[in-house]
């Protein structure tokens, strides 16, 4: 176990395109970290750097308090399990997972004995003597999920490993990660595109992007963090099941600080924000807001806010219903409602959504525009 | 075979080769024309065979009847006695052996270097490499053979294998086969603490075997049947390689074609065994390496 420090890391490709930009941070010995973005932000990048697979251009990675810039990947004491599982075909599944250990010369006996403590932990013991083209897909990630642990590295590297995976499996397994980690607390790394894998997995989430020509961090924080309070839209936009809902305006100040967009939305911002929105009256701004924030009747902190939309689809859920709806200048709108409540849902009617204001945003103009509520620091 | 169109897609035309008459008389032609074919391959084959079982004076006959009036199968006893047709045969053995050993060895090798490692001007040396496959081998015959007379392996086995050890066109068959193999099996690898040897080794060659088998078979072949750089560079009897043996009858003994017939049958059986038992490799390498996006 071990943590991980990158500093300032910057990976250059052929001295032109920059695939990562100063790259910062802190893992905790134990820390299941989350690296997530949209394909070319420089996640998977990241993780190459760290396993020792890419070189670093600039600044710095430590593993356990020893600099790795320019130690070969063996050395590092890491484990990585990759997206297409990387098993060698031509050897069985113990081989697969022996190999490792089989290389750092460990006794005959301790190489079985951890190999079949990693796979009873996976419930892959009837495997051990197939080939991996013998194994269905979840089987494969087992295998390479045993591969990482019979190591027992400092830390565990995952890219993008249930990608390959269809649905059910991808939660099932999910669910196996997150509890291995919860048994063994190894420091891991874990990249994906996947914004519901980030949420269910990370202690932290890294969210990265792509949109400036350089793949950078936006914001690292606790999963309830990053989804409640985005430091700028693309983070906002980003996480969430259901997109964040954006619409353009104004910031005036009428006994209080409102925003307002015509026609028809002149909505109050909650006091306590007042005083850092006071900058931006009269500026453009981007109103955004979850469409689970919005509800039939006032919740949360609401404070009598609403906005009156035409709704045009309505998508049963199960426990909730995706109710589209547009303003009247066509702009598209989701709510996510309650259905318990009710069985049906007015279409093609005017109905009042009522809007709980802590989970509502005021963003800079822009995809990547800084929220006004919570700022980075 | 199914008359059955899908409903689903009633308009689409239908496969000729799916079913109904047309498709049977396609299947007739087809059966004929390679049926014409076979024969002009086994014709040859036959009269061959017929030729080696004939007297030197029956040869001519032969033509206009189709079928010797003796048969002679002593031709092929002769051809052991007349000249030492087993040390023909272990020298075009040991010859084509330790070539194509070597062979694999540096190919495979460099396709290793060529493919898996990154190092700077990589691409630009391989295609330099490459490039020696467009000089016709016949442009370099003399200084080949100047070399290896400076080198002090004319006349000698090491002059036969040496310069048979190296192939372009092995590296590049070889490099192509490694492509297709997943680079993050290399990087599991050397995160499980292999280092390029033990990667060559234990990973990308177990996975490149079909490639290696189609080499080897090529490459066998290529230096069993090899005849005018053996003739040139070697003039004791006991280094002469089949092919080159084979003149033997031409010159010593007049032109004594039943016998040269007779001894290249008796050559040919080793590469068609290899052939028959290797055949599913060769057929899977090459579709391996064709089938690579």
């Amino acid at each position: 176990m071990a943590r991980v420090v990158l500093k300032d890391v910057v990976k250059v490709y052929d001295r032109k395109v920059r695939a990562v930009e100063d790259f910062s941070l802190d893992i905790a010995d134990g820390e299941f970290v989350v690296f997530v973005g949209p394909s070319g932000c420089g996640k998977s990048t990241t993780l190459r750097m760290i396993a020792g697979l890419e070189q670093i251009t600039e600044g710095t990675i430590a593993i356990d308090e020893r600099i790795v810039n320019d130690v070969h990947p063996k050395d590092r004491d890491i484990a990585m399990v990759f997206q297409n599982y990387a098993l060698y075909p031509h050897m069985s599944v113990y081989k697969n997972m022996a190999f490792g250990l089989m290389l750092r010369k460990l006794p005959r006996q301790e190489i079985r004995e951890r190999v079949q403590e990693a796979a009873r932990m996976l419930g892959i013991e009837p495997l051990l003597e197939r080939k991996p083209k013998q194994l269905s897909g979840g089987q494969r990630q087992r295998v390479a999920l045993g591969r990482a642990i019979v190591r027992e590295p400092k830390v565990f590297l995952f890219d993008e490993p249930l990608s390959n995976l269809d649905a059910k499996l991808r939660v099932t397994t999910r669910t196996e990660i997150k509890r291995l980690h919860q048994r063994l607390k190894t420091t891991t790394i874990y990249v994906t595109h996947d914004q519901e894998e980030a949420m269910t997995l990370g202690d932290r989430i890294v969210v990265m992007s792509a949109g400036r020509g350089v793949g950078r961090v936006e914001q690292v924080d606790t999963p309830l963090g990053v989804y409640r309070k985005p430091v700028n839209r693309f983070v906002g936009a980003f996480l969430g099941r259901t997109p964040m809902n954006f619409l353009e305006g104004k910031l005036v100040d009428d006994g209080g600080i409102h925003f307002q967009r015509d026609p028809g939305f002149h909505i109050r911002m909650l006091g306590e924000y007042e005083e850092q929105l006071r900058r931006h009256v009269g500026k453009e701004v981007v109103f955004g807001f979850r469409p689970s924030a919005m509800s039939e009747g006032p919740t949360g902190r609401n404070e009598g806010q609403s906005v009156t939309l035409n709704t045009v689809l309505v998508e049963p859920l199960g426990r909730n219903m995706d109710v589209s709806c547009r303003t009247d200048d066509d702009i598209h709108i989701v709510a996510r409602i309650d259905s318990d409540a009710r069985s049906e849902f007015p279409v093609g009617e005017k109905v009042t959504f009522y809007l709980d204001m802590d989970h509502t945003h005021v963003f800079e103009p822009g995809e990547f525009g800084n929220n006004l509520l919570h700022p980075p620091s | 075979m199914s008359n059955v169109t899908p409903k689903t897609k009633p308009q689409e035309g239908r496969d000729p080769m799916e079913g109904g008459s047309g498709a049977t008389v396609l299947r007739v032609i087809t059966f004929i024309g390679l049926v014409l074919l076979g024969v002009t391959f086994v014709v040859p084959f036959a009269f061959q065979v017929l030729v080696s079982l004939s007297t030197v004076a029956d040869v001519d006959l032969l033509t206009q009847t189709g079928f010797p009036p003796a048969l002679r199968p002593e031709n092929y006893a002769d051809v052991f006695r007349q000249v030492p047709f087993g040390k023909y045969f272990f020298n075009s053995f040991f010859v084509a052996g330790w070539a194509t050993l070597l062979q694999v060895i540096t190919c495979s090798m460099a396709a290793y270097a060529f493919s898996r490692i990154q190092w700077p001007g990589r691409d630009k040396v391989f295609l330099l490499y490459l490039a020696t496959l467009m000089v016709p081998g016949v442009v370099l015959m003399v200084p080949n053979f100047v070399i290896i007379l400076r080198l002090g392996m004319f006349d000698d086995y090491t002059g036969l294998i040496i310069p048979a050890a190296f192939s372009a066109y092995g590296t590049f068959l070889l490099r192509q086969f490694m492509l297709t193999i997943p680079s993050s099996l290399d990087e599991a690898a050397s995160i499980d603490g292999a280092g390029h040897w033990r990667i060559f080794t234990q990973v990308i060659l177990p996975l490149a075997r079909p490639g290696i088998i189609v080499l080897a078979i090529f490459a066998f072949l290529f230096n069993y049947n090899s005849f005018f750089w053996p003739l040139i560079l070697t003039k004791s009897e006991n280094l002469r390689v089949l092919p080159v043996g084979l003149l033997q009858f031409d010159s010593t003994y007049g032109s004594e074609t039943p016998k040269i017939m007779a001894a290249s049958l008796m050559a040919m059986i080793p590469p068609v065994i290899l052939f028959l038992l290797l055949q599913k490799y060769l057929v899977r390498g090459i579709q391996l390496g064709a089938v690579k996006g």
